[in-house]
């Protein structure tokens, strides 16, 4: 075995020789490999950078939730401004009710409340944009709490004025870690921060992030009691009364294989409920299998590339191997005389075919590495390298030596040593 | 004993519409010890001779026995087996492979034999010492004059220390001088007990040898010895 070992690696040694007295040779002849390797990794380190993105954006929705926001509908809008200052649209308190009571997979569902309101700590004055929600919200858009608490069910129960600010209205305000117990006036009534959250920015495929500008967050129940439902709008010049009980609801199902059919279901009840079309339904499940299914059709075309330009490296690789073996058919005649067997001169040029295309595998290795680095220092694009695409085109290329150099090792092994020796 | 035996060897090449009677019933044993020289005109059968007795070809019809052995039949695999312990190759324009070091060439036999690096490297030294090389070891074959480059492929011959050894004009691409210092170099290698069989149409080089065979027509014309 230690022999066996031995010869293989002196085999390699006599392969990375013979490739050396053509140095410039062998570098052209491993290019198809270097570009193939090179563009295959460098591709598949983009791609998961982007679907990786993508999925966690998505993630951040959470994947068991379904969302559903109002929307004011068009024939809404033409009402609004040629017959009625007031526009009433949108999901109710009675929605709320019906889909947390009605439907057996739904575990928790969080209501919210937009409303912007004039608003002061200390000495800053600042509109603020608010969201009035129970404490399930906080369940649903688990973030980190960065200081104090946020509120419970007994703040929603109670009517309690308190607010929590997320990082983003937190900084608005100057507010910080001593903020918290600190009086915050809302609309001229006294609030008190009890606790400042994480927040995220961003969209996830066409949906907002709930709580992506949000300041901050007052009990529900506390909003409308303190400010009532309906709110005006000044837009050049007129003003226009809005009566929105809920901007959004967040569903929770309590399994993901029920997301789709619990959706659906909603989807068909509040059809009955709504004349007209003021609410969007949508379900980052469904956002999350398309982005899947779209990183597969992006990895098949990928594939198909990468293969094309492998293909036409292990071509040059053979080519080059073929026109060496007639070049060296003396080589090989000589080598049969000495004693050499067939299958010894087989495995003598397919090694040599091997190291040739790994080479090339691990130079383009290097350069796939190389390039998302630079993609994502300069486009700020996100890039991941998995040992995945890493092991995966070294694999390949290791094959397309044992391919594409079996029949020129084959041939050499064909040559009729009383031929070869006569050769020149 | 005889070191090879031909026992009514023919070998015909189907070229053209004729068949080629390359040996045409040859019956010769070569003692072992001995030192021979085939000659004769080109076309006379020497050089399939000398591929028949290599190993490298196998004959039509007829026996050859290696040592006792027949082994006119066997497969190609057994043949290599058979060239690379029984058989050293001397050839006209030398044979050595141009990438490699002296060094190198005369370990090739070894490698095939599976011997280990280090072993190898001490061989190659001791026959490279012998050859009167010890100081071109790693000189390539082009650094090399004729002369130089004939002794590396009589070390390498020796490499795997053959019972045979065959010379193909050995110094057909050498001035007389160094031709000379070869034959000196194979008569000593023939004392030493190593058989040698040489092919060549110089009659003052075939005068080193014990035993002159000379063909025609793919037949043994005559025999003179010493």
């Amino acid at each position: 075995m230690a022999i066996h070992q031995s010869k293989i690696a002196r085999n390699i040694w006599l392969g990375i020789e013979n490739l050396l007295l053509h140095k410039l040779r062998s570098f052209l002849t491993m290019l198809g490999v270097v570009f193939g390797v090179g563009s295959v990794v460098a591709m598949l380190a983009v791609g998961e950078g982007a679907s990786k993105e993508a999925l966690t954006r998505i993630q951040k929705l959470g994947s068991n939730n379904i969302i559903i926001n109002s929307v004011k509908s068009i024939d809404q809008e033409g009402q609004s401004t040629q017959q009625s200052y007031m526009s009433i649209y949108g999901l109710t308190y009675l929605d709320h009710e019906r889909i947390r009571s009605n439907f057996p997979n739904v575990q928790q569902v969080a209501p919210a409340k937009l409303i912007r309101k004039e608003s002061k700590v200390g000495s800053n004055t600042l509109e603020l944009r608010i969201v009035g929600t129970t404490n399930e919200w906080f369940d649903l858009v688990p973030r980190q709490v960065l200081a104090g608490r946020v509120f419970d069910k007994k703040d929603v129960e109670n009517f309690s004025a308190a607010v929590v600010l997320t990082e983003f209205g937190a900084r608005r305000l100057l507010a910080n870690k001593n903020s918290i117990g600190q009086p915050i006036k809302i609309g001229g009534d006294s609030f008190e921060v009890i606790g400042i959250v994480k927040n995220e920015q961003g969209m996830a495929g066409n949906i907002q992030i709930p709580d992506q500008q949000v300041d901050a967050y007052v009990p529900l129940s506390t909003i409308k009691k303190y400010f009532g439902d309906i709110f005006f709008k000044r837009s050049s010049g007129t003003i226009t009364f809005e009566l929105v009980e809920l901007h959004q609801v967040i569903v929770q199902v309590d399994d993901i294989q029920y997301v789709e059919s619990t959706a659906a279901g909603i989807e068909r009840m509040l059809q009955n409920f709504h004349k007209k079309n003021d609410y969007v339904m949508s379900v980052p499940l469904a956002l999350l299998k398309e982005a899947e299914a779209t990183k597969r059709r992006f990895n098949i075309v990928l594939g198909s590339i990468a293969s094309i330009s492998l293909l036409v490296g292990g071509i040059g690789i053979m080519n080059i191997m073929l026109a060496s073996v007639t070049e060296r058919t003396r080589e090989i005649g000589i080598r049969r005389a000495i004693g050499a067997k067939r299958s010894q001169i087989i495995s003598q040029f397919l090694i040599e075919t091997v190291v040739l295309s790994t080479l090339g595998g691990i130079v383009g290795l290097a350069m796939g590495i190389t390039i998302p680095l630079i993609i994502t220092f300069f486009a700020k694009m996100p890039t991941v390298i998995t040992a995945k695409s890493i092991l995966f085109p070294l694999f390949i290329s290791v094959g397309i030596g044992i391919v594409f150099g079996l029949y020129p090792a084959i041939n050499a092994a064909r040559v009729d040593p009383i031929i070869a020796l006569r050769h020149e | 004993m005889d070191i090879v035996r031909f026992k009514n060897i023919r070998k015909i090449y189907e070229m053209g519409a004729e068949p080629v009677h390359a040996l045409d019933g040859v019956d010769i044993g070569f003692a072992k010890g001995s030192f021979w020289a085939i000659m004769g005109p080109s076309g006379s059968g020497k050089s399939t001779m000398m591929n028949i007795l290599g190993c490298l070809d196998r004959p039509t019809s007829g026996q050859y026995f290696l040592q006792e052995k027949d082994v006119s039949t066997l497969a190609d695999d057994e043949l290599s087996d058979i060239r690379l312990k029984y058989i050293g190759f001397i050839f006209q324009s030398f044979n050595l492979i141009p990438q490699l070091t002296v060094q190198k060439n005369i370990e090739l036999p070894l490698y095939y034999l599976g011997w280990d690096a280090e072993r190898s490297a001490a061989r190659a030294k001791e026959l490279a010492a012998k050859v009167g090389l010890e100081t071109r070891l790693n000189h390539r074959p082009s650094e090399l004059s004729g002369g130089q480059m004939q002794r590396v492929a009589v070390a390498r011959s020796l490499a795997v220390d053959p019972q045979l050894i065959l010379a193909d004009e050995p110094t057909g691409n050498l001035d007389s001088k160094t031709g000379e210092q070869i034959m000196e170099l194979l008569t000593e290698l023939n004392k030493e007990g190593t058989s040698i069989i040489m092919v060549t149409h110089e009659p003052d080089i075939a005068a080193h040898a014990h035993h002159r065979l000379h063909m025609k027509d793919g037949k043994v014309e005559r025999i003179d010895s010493n």
